[in-house]
């Protein structure tokens, strides 16, 4: 019985290194890519280790895409709309968990139902509206769509109801404060580890956007760096040694941040959609 | 809140602070959510370039939508890849995610980590890099592997199943660690006696996983089951990079949205663009009410066999 159970371990674990395994080699395999020359990849058998065109291969990157621009672009997009998103969310979170008005279900309940509707059926009407407004290759008009966040605003108002007494917002109102002192000086500092987790969820989601902003972006200046990757890829004779080179910088920021926070990274996902 | 019934002009001050604080949201959504959605709908019974005068052409961009063949090939390229990319995430997910939560096991953070890592690259990335790897020429990656094994070279961007496999790859390459990470938060909800009662009497894992894991588990692969769906309808950026230059102009891995896209931007149809639109929101609908529908009536089923 107990030697049984010994195999049935070691399959296990032999499971759980071939899935991790696949989930690795392609970061591996990218990085191997972005260091050899392109006729690397027509090898047989095929090049499996580290070349020493890592500098080389960035360098035809740059000339081909302005590619700290638009690392440049997507920092600035993916920040305003994290914190557009957080402020919007917090405060209606705040109003909907800790204040009663007619009519409170019937918005609440609407903001939910906005969920439904998928983004494409306004893709042509939104892409008509931002370029009448002058905002096509605009970085607000590349983000203007993301400050909508229904799952937002129910995550906050969950989180306040769950973590902010209501003896704190009473104290706080008997003492003279207004509601958007109580705001921000009672409940802001109780829901920063909720800004954590929305913040995360928004920032990534943000991060690798890339129907809207393939619209409304033509100008090489102001591509985020989806659209200025995907570009690469469009041209007939195409440099695989580049490709994975963009792709490999455009990706190592974000995985070094996901291993020292992974935990948080994790626990903000299922958090954003359990809850 | 009682205090507010002593002062009548608190209770104002209070019901004008929360209308102010939801009020950014119903303005953004009435400008990029709900005039748009409205005027799809009614564009798609207008003829329209972008640019000239609209004009009224009724049920019509309903019907040459309708009665055009590469329409009924994106819908069915849709609904098979994301079959193909999404539904053996639910097997090896819920697997993957019974496996990490074995207390014995160790490394399971770094495991997890590692299942994870793939969800935090964007789409585009994953679209460049299986791209390369699922390149047409013989000495790509993949086709290098299926020469190893004996079988023929794939031309896994022009061929009708070699483009379809490649872009499923890539889903469920992509997704399968957040699946998991929900699953694994779902099996954590379970309370652990339930297992140690089923092991005193006698039940073995598979046993255990059919009779505990699966039924409580079944909040969150209806969850999953949703999202994927819904996603799966979506599909847009991975074909589109995968294919390159000729994203818009073969059918082999075309989808609904890229076919939506195609009619607006390339061909500056807005009227059967906004009709395909249309279709796709009740396509959505109706395959969520399925969902909810079956999954339902799973539960139901399930809660027959736990009584």
């Amino acid at each position: 019985m107990k030697k049984k159970f010994k195999i049935s371990r070691f399959f296990v674990y032999l499971f759980l290194i071939v899935a991790g395994f696949f989930s690795v080699f392609p970061f591996y395999w990218m990085f191997v890519m972005a260091t050899r020359p392109s006729a690397a990849y027509n090898s047989i058998p095929p090049t499996l280790t580290p070349g020493e065109q890592l500098v080389e291969n960035f360098q035809k990157v740059l000339e081909k895409t302005p590619f700290f621009g638009a690392m440049f672009n997507t920092l600035i997009v993916c920040l305003v709309v994290t914190l557009v998103v957080l402020l919007i969310s917090s405060l209606a979170g705040f109003a909907f968990a800790k204040f009663k008005f007619p009519g409170k279900n019937i918005f609440f309940v609407s903001i939910l139902l906005t969920m439904i509707i998928p983004p494409q059926l306004g893709l042509i009407p939104q892409y008509y509206l931002v370029a009448k407004f002058g905002l096509l290759d605009t970085l607000f008009g590349a983000m203007i769509i993301f400050f909508l966040n229904p799952l937002g605003i129910f995550l906050m108002r969950q989180y306040i109801s769950q973590s902010v007494p209501d003896e704190l917002v009473e104290a706080a109102k008997l003492d003279g404060c207004s509601n958007f002192r109580i705001f921000r000086s009672v409940v802001l500092p109780i829901i920063l580890p909720a800004f954590a987790t929305l913040g995360i969820i928004v920032f990534t989601a943000t991060w690798g956007e890339f129907l809207w902003q393939f619209t409304v972006l033509r100008d090489p200046d102001m591509y985020t760096i989806q659209v200025a990757l995907s570009s690469m890829n469009t041209t007939s004779n195409v440099d695989f040694g580049m490709i994975l080179s963009g792709v490999f910088w455009a990706t190592i920021p974000l995985v070094i941040v996901f291993l020292m926070f992974n935990k948080l990274f994790i626990s903000s996902i299922t958090e954003g959609s359990i809850k | 809140m009682a205090f507010t019934r002593k002062y009548r002009s608190e209770e104002t001050k209070d019901k004008i602070s929360a209308y102010l604080y939801i009020s950014p949201f119903f303005i953004i959504f009435a400008i990029i959510g709900l005039y748009p959605a409205i005027f799809s709908l009614f564009l798609a019974f207008q003829k329209w370039n972008g640019l000239g005068e609209m004009s009224f052409v009724g049920l019509n961009n309903f019907k040459v939508v309708l009665q055009d063949p590469i329409f009924w090939k994106a819908l069915y390229n849709t609904i098979v890849m994301g079959i193909m990319g999404t539904a053996p995430q639910i097997i090896v997910g819920i697997i993957l995610a019974f496996i990490l939560n074995q207390a014995y096991l160790k490394f399971k953070n770094t495991f997890r980590a590692m299942v994870f890592l793939p969800y935090i690259t964007s789409m585009v990335a994953v679209a460049l890099v299986f791209g390369v790897f699922f390149s047409n020429n013989d000495t790509a990656l993949a086709n290098y592997i299926l020469n190893i094994f004996g079988m023929d070279t794939v031309a896994w961007k022009t061929s009708e199943w070699g483009a379809k496999i490649a872009i499923s790859i890539m889903v469920f390459w992509r997704w399968i660690g957040y699946n998991t990470i929900i699953y694994l938060a779902g099996l954590q909800s379970i309370p652990k006696d339930l297992y140690e009662a089923a092991r005193i009497d006698g039940a073995n894992t598979f046993q255990q996983l059919r009779y505990i894991t699966i039924p409580l588990l079944k909040p969150f692969i209806v969850l999953t089951v949703f999202f994927s769906t819904v996603g799966a309808l979506q599909l847009f950026t991975e074909p589109t990079v995968f294919l390159g230059t000729q994203a818009f102009s073969r059918t082999e891995a075309m989808t609904v949205v890229m076919y939506l896209y195609r009619d607006a931007f390339s061909l500056q149809s807005f009227g059967t663009g906004s009709a395909t639109a249309v279709i796709l929101l009740f396509i959505i609908v109706v395959a969520s009410a399925i969902n909810t529908y079956l999954t339902s009536g799973i539960r139901k089923k399930g809660k027959g066999i736990k009584s």
